[in-house]
């Protein structure tokens, strides 16, 4: 557990982190948003001590990170940024090694840990380990730069925009592959961003900076629901922000048993009384895919079905516009 | 991308800024005042001579004053606040080092003896350097332009001139070897100077075109550079003594070529020499000036209906300049360097003082070739950086 | 393909190179026909004064000791001022490299000459004290060119600064810094063939023989022998300058 108290850091007659305070929990991921010079990279690099606070300070697991060396320090937090920064005169496996090789793991365990990592990123070992960062397309090298600061099972992992250089798709694709591992490796993250989405998407809890100081820190649908502030409020969107509620919830949550429809031998169900059958919406659909389906469709219900196809229930327009509402 | 504030460290106030140097340099000059042979009195111009620090001079009077000028100097420099006065105190401790030498020169000599030289001793030069260092360091801080520092550079050569033109150095064996030398000092002046120029002009004449050519054909640059570095790396004297061979067989082979000049020994050589190391500069750094400009502003130029000339002269030679300036500076500074060896093969130059002094273990005569050399390549630099600092657009 | 070839074209006329120098060294006399031609009045066309080879021996020891020192000195204080405890030297380092580097390797010579005394002595000085610039430079320029990204990651995951200089500064910064003791120690050798002038011994000794005597067959000789040497350096070291920078850019 991270215990931040009453952090700050000033820059001459600039106070670029305004004593903050959070908590991080076990297995949490949180995330710190803000626009450009809010104090969100400076708050982090305070974290590993990059930056040495100018007051406040922080405890990792209850002891005082400044009793411990920084490098020490650094070893027990991964850390992966925005340019990557690969060791570019050493291959994949060489650079994923670099922490457990500081904490003196015996070589088979590094191996081991390696292989790992490589699978679990989607990089098979037999082709990935032995290139070069150069021989990587930009996806890949950042798939390495992320498996390269979790080599050493951190307590915490800490990201600076670290999918920022990213072409819209290829973001997209590794934001879903690192919420995959993290919710299987049950990792501690805390991450720096300036996309709502991407915060959104990542993280359980979102620190809104501004100026230095935390001015909303709250769950993604509190946000949503209740801005603090008229900043808040513009940085969440105010023209989306219902889809974005959708975004947050899946369909089981709304879910209510399918009464009348039946199913076709080619996989589609039919309503009775309905002269076209519809595709089903999968049951780990969130509610914004819903609501498009049923909009593109131009029903007002659609079944869902698990994975292998059978009916579980089915969703309804009615209900996903109840789901939003308070809002003006 | 973040713009937040990063890790740099935060000065400290600009006036604290670097001031260890100027404490080692002026901690090296005390020493050297109090304890470095500042002046050395010869029995004759060839036997080394005893030394004499400043505060051991037969002429306290002299010794001691000077000394405690130059320490003060020293001190004031080291605790200086401001780099304007650190500057000041360094000009002014090289500036009564210059002077005090001479002086003390004179009080040194024995009257009557006309053998005897007074030369500069390790102290003199370990002052001057240490004030020099100061000077460079308070220059270096105080951000000047590239004009003001050739305004610096020509007026610290200039001061050194007036000097000696008052005749404040004369009783220094250097200038005695001067005295003995005038005429052939302005005449191998010259000499080097033609050396210089001589094998620069035409090397800037083929060597920019041949650059251009190697950037438009990328066949050809690969095999102009290599066989360019090679000849770059063949060392100066011996490629002196290569040139001699063809060009002596040339000489033998049409005697019309003879009668012209063209010999295996002399200037010839020599200019050729130079010429060939002259190249791989000029057009590697053309290559180099070309090679940055942005494609994007070509195409423009192009889209905008310029032809080709057109667009040589007015887009892409602009903005290759300041490299191809670059290109030449190197060339300037290496050739004064190099055509001092080319006394060697009779060609004369600045270099002929040095092989001689050399030759007779007369180390003032040595000086009096290798000290000209030197503040050539100085002042070529310090122009040719300021030219290529314009070019650029911003002071450099 | 066509980069194997070339590469192995490479390899035959360094192979060829070598071979050449080595006989020129061990058996001058094979090539007495060919020189004789330049001599007139019956001058010998082999420098017979001193063995060709402790000759060589003995200009590539000096230019050795001298570059290896001027190697040390120079990436002592080059990682030094890069370090942030001495980053308030680097603006003037820089200025004195650059300024320095007018200086004129012969002027070097002279100047070392009168405080050293006659001899080796003073050609080592003037190629340790030349030789520092360019290997200066280049360990400036090549850690300095060291993408500071890799540098943050590096501190971050916990590397000390000893590790990050030692294990990813230095390597990364290692073919500009060979490139710098390339043009260094090429200098060297040119400046160790006019140090025979004051009595180092070295291959020019045999140029300035034939210079004295008139004897173009002993100037072609040795002018020879050093522009090979200098040439199969400059080629030894370019081909570790390539193997260096290789797994970055192969």
């Amino acid at each position: 557990m991270i215990t931040v108290e009453a952090l700050t850091k000033t820059f001459g007659p600039v106070r670029a982190v305004d004593g903050i305070s959070f908590e991080l929990a076990e297995g949490e991921a949180l995330a710190l948003i803000g626009p450009s010079g809010c104090g969100k990279s400076t708050t982090l690099r305070m974290i590993n001590r990059l930056i040495e606070p100018s007051a406040g300070r922080v405890l990792i697991d209850g002891v005082d990170t400044t009793s411990i060396p920084p490098a020490t320090l650094r070893l027990r937090m991964g850390y992966a940024i925005q340019g990557i920064g690969l060791f570019p005169h050493r291959t994949v496996a060489q650079n994923i090694a670099t922490v457990p090789r500081l904490l003196g793991w015996p070589r088979a365990r590094i191996a081991a840990r390696i292989e790992e990592l490589l699978e679990l990123f989607g990089l098979p070992p037999a082709v990935f380990a032995r290139k070069y960062p150069h021989e990587l397309s930009g996806g890949q090298q950042q798939r390495v730069g992320v498996a390269r600061a979790m080599a050493g099972k951190p307590a915490v992992l800490l990201m600076d925009e670290p999918f920022g250089a990213l072409d819209p798709i290829t973001r997209t694709r590794l934001q879903d592959e690192f919420l995959a591992i993290r919710r299987r490796m049950g990792t501690t993250v805390l991450i720096v961003t300036h996309d709502m989405d991407e915060a959104f998407k990542l993280a359980d809890r979102l620190a809104v900076m501004e100026k230095g100081r935390i001015v909303q820190l709250d769950t993604p649908e509190a946000l949503l629901r209740h801005p603090a502030s008229a900043f808040v409020e513009s940085l969440v969107g105010s023209e989306d922000r219902g889809l974005k509620l959708l975004s947050l919830a899946g369909v089981t949550a709304l879910m209510q048993p399918a009464t009348g429809w039946t199913a076709e031998a080619d996989g589609t169900f039919r309503k009775a009384g309905a002269d076209a059958s519809l595709a089903p919406l999968s049951a780990s659909a969130s509610l914004r895919e819903a609501a498009s389906r049923l909009v593109f469709a131009g029903v007002d219900e659609l079944p869902v079905v698990d994975e292998a196809g059978a009916m579980v229930g089915a969703i309804a327009m009615e209900r996903i516009i109840a789901f939003g509402g308070g809002g003006r | 991308m973040t713009e937040e504030p990063t890790a740099r460290p935060v000065p400290e106030g600009a006036a604290a800024e670097g001031r260890g140097l100027a404490r080692l340099c002026a901690v090296a000059a005390l020493l050297a005042v109090g304890f470095a042979p500042f002046l050395a009195l010869q029995p004759n111009r060839i036997v080394s001579g005893e030394g004499f620090a400043l505060p051991a001079l037969p002429a306290a009077w002299l010794g001691l004053p000077l000394a405690a000028v130059l320490a003060a100097c020293a001190v004031v420099a080291a605790l200086a606040h401001h780099a304007a006065v650190q500057a000041l105190a360094g000009a002014a401790g090289a500036l009564a080092a210059l002077l005090g030498a001479g002086l003390a020169a004179t009080a040194l000599l024995p009257a009557g003896a006309t053998l005897a030289r007074v030369s500069l001793g390790s102290g003199f030069w370990l002052i001057i350097g240490a004030f020099g260092l100061i000077l460079a360091d308070a220059l270096v801080k105080l951000r000047g332009g590239p004009l003001a520092r050739i305004t610096f550079a020509f007026a610290a050569v200039g001061a050194v001139l007036v000097v000696l033109a008052a005749g404040l150095w004369n009783d220094l064996s250097i200038m005695r070897e001067y005295a003995a030398n005038r005429d052939s000092f302005w005449q191998q002046g010259a000499r080097h100077l033609v050396l210089v120029g001589g094998s620069l002009a035409p090397a800037l004449l083929l060597g920019i075109p041949l650059g251009y050519l190697c950037h438009r054909q990328a066949a050809a640059r690969g095999a102009v550079l290599a066989v360019l570095s090679v000849i770059q790396t063949v060392p100066s004297i011996a490629m002196f003594g290569l040139m001699m061979a063809p060009l002596a067989a040339l000489a033998a082979a049409y005697p019309a070529l003879g009668a012209a000049g063209i010999r295996g020994i002399g200037l010839t050589p020599a200019l050729v020499a130079l010429f060939l190391y002259s190249l791989l500069p000029v057009v590697a750094n053309t290559v180099a000036g070309f090679a940055a400009v942005p494609p994007a502003v070509v195409e423009a130029a192009r889209g905008m209906g310029m032809g080709p000339l057109r667009r040589l002269a007015s887009v892409e030679w602009p903005l290759a300049f300041p490299v191809i300036v670059t290109g030449v500076r190197i060339v300037l500074v290496q050739n004064i360097g190099l055509a001092a060896v080319a006394a060697l093969i009779g060609a004369g130059g600045f270099g002929t003082f040095v092989f001689r002094g050399m030759g007779q273990t007369a180390m003032d005569l040595v000086l009096l070739g290798a000290v000209p050399i030197v503040i050539l390549a100085f002042l070529a630099a310090v122009v040719l950086d300021a030219v290529a600092g314009r070019a650029r657009g911003r002071p450099a | 393909m066509i980069a194997q070839r070339r590469r192995l074209l490479r390899i035959g006329a360094a192979g060829i190179a070598v071979a050449l120098f080595a006989v020129m060294v061990l058996a001058p006399e094979a090539f007495e026909r060919p020189l004789a031609a330049l001599t007139k009045f019956g001058q010998p066309a082999i420098y017979d004064r001193d063995s060709i080879l402790a000759l060589t021996l003995s200009h590539m020891g000096i230019v050795a000791a001298a570059s290896l020192a001027a190697l040390v000195i120079a990436l002592a204080i080059g990682i030094f001022v890069t370090r942030p405890a001495g980053a308030q030297y680097l603006p003037l380092a820089r200025a004195v490299a650059n300024l320095g580097q007018t200086f004129p390797p012969i002027a070097m010579l002279a100047v070392a000459v009168p405080l050293t005394g006659f001899g080796a002595r003073p050609t080592l000085v003037a190629l340790f004290a030349y030789g520092l610039l360019p290997i200066f430079e280049n360990t400036i320029a090549g850690l300095k060119g060291v993408s500071p990204q890799v540098v943050e990651a590096a501190r971050g995951m916990g590397m000390t600064g000893r590790r990050i200089l030692r294990e990813i500064e230095l390597p990364l910064a290692l073919p500009v810094i060979i490139a710098g003791f390339r043009v260094s120690i090429i200098v060297s050798i040119g400046t160790a063939t006019i140090g025979s002038t004051v009595g180092a011994k070295g291959l020019g000794e045999i140029i300035i023989a034939g210079l004295q005597a008139d004897n173009l067959a002993y100037v072609l000789q040795g002018g020879v022998l050093v522009a090979m040497l200098a040439i199969l350096v400059d080629l030894g070291l370019g081909f570790l300058e390539r193997r260096a920078r290789q797994p970055r850019s192969a």
